[in-house]
């Protein structure tokens, strides 16, 4: 088809917008490998060194276990609920159908900060002060929208007639459940739990207000680490980071591909 | 109970936690810091209950305040047009490629996986005295000194820009997408130019999606406080920073409570706008 001279422009400009999204981050990458003392151009060689000085950096480490820990409570929490919810708004009819769905993804539309400050003064008046606790009801709270608008989308593509024929069988209700639908449903859970993992181990807004002193997730820990200056290390770490959140969930993509193509879907 | 009586409720239970938890972790904290806000912190530390309009006042008639706030809505602003104009052109090839759209999507795709402060701080390493830019421009000779070009107005903007632009062309494409191709063809047989069918076919129609993406990146950018912190200067402070130092550093937690209400009821006003016009489905369209 000849699309002419316009298509070729924006084709273009298409090619300079990626560019502009991507430069940066392999930018950091490419640092990361840098062999010099200074996190900067000109590059003197290749090297690993700031990754090994990553593995020995308590601070880093301990920053790394506890995003670990808070993403994958998070995930497991915000997944249940989230599901849970999804299957009601995509199996039932139930009256109040838009505002229910509002009311569910209120989360995203209130500003972060709002959020965090809100949650922060009102459990603080609970007696509950920053704590891990906090953190963890925080990043529940705004990733759970997420999850459910992920969810949704998948749950939408499966068939209710399985569950049905396996009830007419004779299997109860809960049987049904664990042995039609839940794995019927896993691929959205696994898209759903992913998304809320890699949106907990990304939150730096929120983590600021709510987390205790002396308690950092890895993006708090590059935050504070940039106050002094960029160094190699940050770099390595960001490219450590960008391994693990861009990783998971191409990984999570394909093992959801192989599962639905598995079950003949 | 009945078997129908039963089937009714089934749905409430499935969505009680959920419900429960917004409630009370989001609903409830709002109308608390609304009545918080009303309270005084006293120089001592300790709060006031009561209903005073200080914190009101204050937050609403400091110069102070009304500057950064106006300053926050322009930075807003810039930032959503820059992606809009930018990211539509990209929107609408992906949205009309034949062979590479997949591909085109999954990339998309990724930025939304790298993290938000790497991405922020990836341009440190690009504009920075010893970053990518200055020692290109020192090693082509065009330059003596390396140039002092990050920490202002334009680098928190282009902060932004950088961390929102996939969220404005994924909406759009969404759009675009959607569109009847037919529409066109029939624009261009009756005899319209490739022009005239965008300009009164295509570019109306994928509007909702536009405007989507513009909400996003609007209200996205104004609650923003780290962008700043990392890429800009010491003046260059947006409305949530304010929030930040009333809370964390000041602990004038009632004061903090009424500068963050404002900053809900600026951006809420927007979201009922949009959702008064063209309703909240169009924006998990984007999301989903």
């Amino acid at each position: 088809m000849n699309r002419g001279m316009g298509w070729s422009l924006i084709r273009f400009w298409t090619f300079l917008v990626y560019i502009f999204m991507f430069l940066p981050v392999a930018v950091v990458v490419l640092l990361s490998f840098n062999a010099s003392e200074f996190g900067a151009f000109p590059m003197s060689g290749l090297s690993f060194r700031w990754f090994v000085e990553l593995a020995r950096n308590e601070a880093i480490l301990r920053a790394f276990q506890t995003s670990m820990i808070l993403g994958a409570l998070t995930a497991l929490i915000s997944t249940t609920i989230g599901v849970l919810a999804s299957l009601a708004l995509i199996r039932y009819k139930v009256p109040g159908q838009n505002l229910i769905s509002t009311i569910l993804i209120a989360p995203i539309l209130v500003p972060e900060v709002v959020l965090a400050v809100a949650l922060l003064l009102f459990l603080n008046a609970l007696s509950i002060n920053k704590s891990f606790a906090l953190l963890l009801a925080g990043h529940v709270i705004f990733t759970l929208p997420f999850v459910i608008l992920v969810v949704q989308a998948r749950l939408v593509s499966i068939r209710r007639d399985v569950e049905e024929a396996a009830m007419s069988l004779g299997a109860s209700p809960i049987q049904t459940f664990f042995s039609i639908t839940l794995p019927l449903l896993l691929p959205a859970v696994l898209a759903g739990g992913l998304f809320a993992f890699t949106i907990s181990f990304d939150d730096i807004t929120g983590t600021l207000f709510w987390k205790p002193g002396g308690v950092e997730t890895v993006p708090t820990q590059i935050f504070a680490m940039l106050r002094n200056s960029i160094s190699p290390e940050i770099n390595a770490l960001g490219t450590v980071m960008i391994a693990l959140t861009v990783g998971l969930p191409l990984l999570g993509l394909a093992i959801a591909r192989r599962m639905s193509a598995n079950s003949g879907g | 109970m009945g078997v129908e009586a039963r089937e009714a409720r089934q749905p409430w239970i499935l969505l009680s936690p959920a419900l429960v938890a917004i409630t009370l972790l989001l609903f409830v904290p709002l109308g608390f810091i609304l009545v918080y806000s009303f309270w005084l912190r006293t120089a001592t530390g300790a709060d006031v209950a009561g209903f005073h309009l200080d914190n009101w006042a204050e937050a609403l008639t400091d110069r102070f305040y009304r500057d950064i706030l106006l300053n926050t809505l322009k930075i807003a602003a810039i930032t959503t047009v820059v992606c809009a104009v930018a990211g539509y052109p990209a929107a609408y090839f992906i949205a009309r490629s034949n062979r590479n759209k997949g591909f085109l999507l999954l990339l998309l795709m990724l930025p939304f996986w790298v993290s938000y402060i790497i991405r922020t701080m990836s341009w440190i390493n690009i504009l920075g005295v010893s970053g990518a830019l200055n020692s290109l421009l020192l090693w082509m000779g065009l330059i003596d000194e390396p140039l002092a070009m990050l920490y202002n107005e334009a680098t928190v903007i282009l902060g932004l820009v950088h961390f929102l632009m996939p969220f404005m062309i994924l909406n759009v494409f969404v759009s675009v997408d959607g569109i009847d191709q037919n529409l066109e063809s029939a624009a261009n047989s009756l005899g319209a130019t490739r022009v005239q069918t965008f300009i009164s076919v295509t570019l109306p129609l994928s509007l909702p999606g536009l405007a989507a993406g513009g909400l996003l990146c609007f209200v996205l950018a104004a609650g923003t406080y780290i962008t700043p912190l990392v890429l800009g200067g010491p003046r260059d402070a947006m409305f949530a920073n304010l929030v930040f130092e009333a809370i964390i550093t000041q602990l004038n937690w009632p004061l903090g409570s009424a500068l963050s209400l404002m900053l809900l009821a600026v951006l809420g006003a927007l979201v009922l706008v949009y959702n008064h016009f063209l309703g909240m489905a169009q924006l998990m369209k984007g999301m989903g």
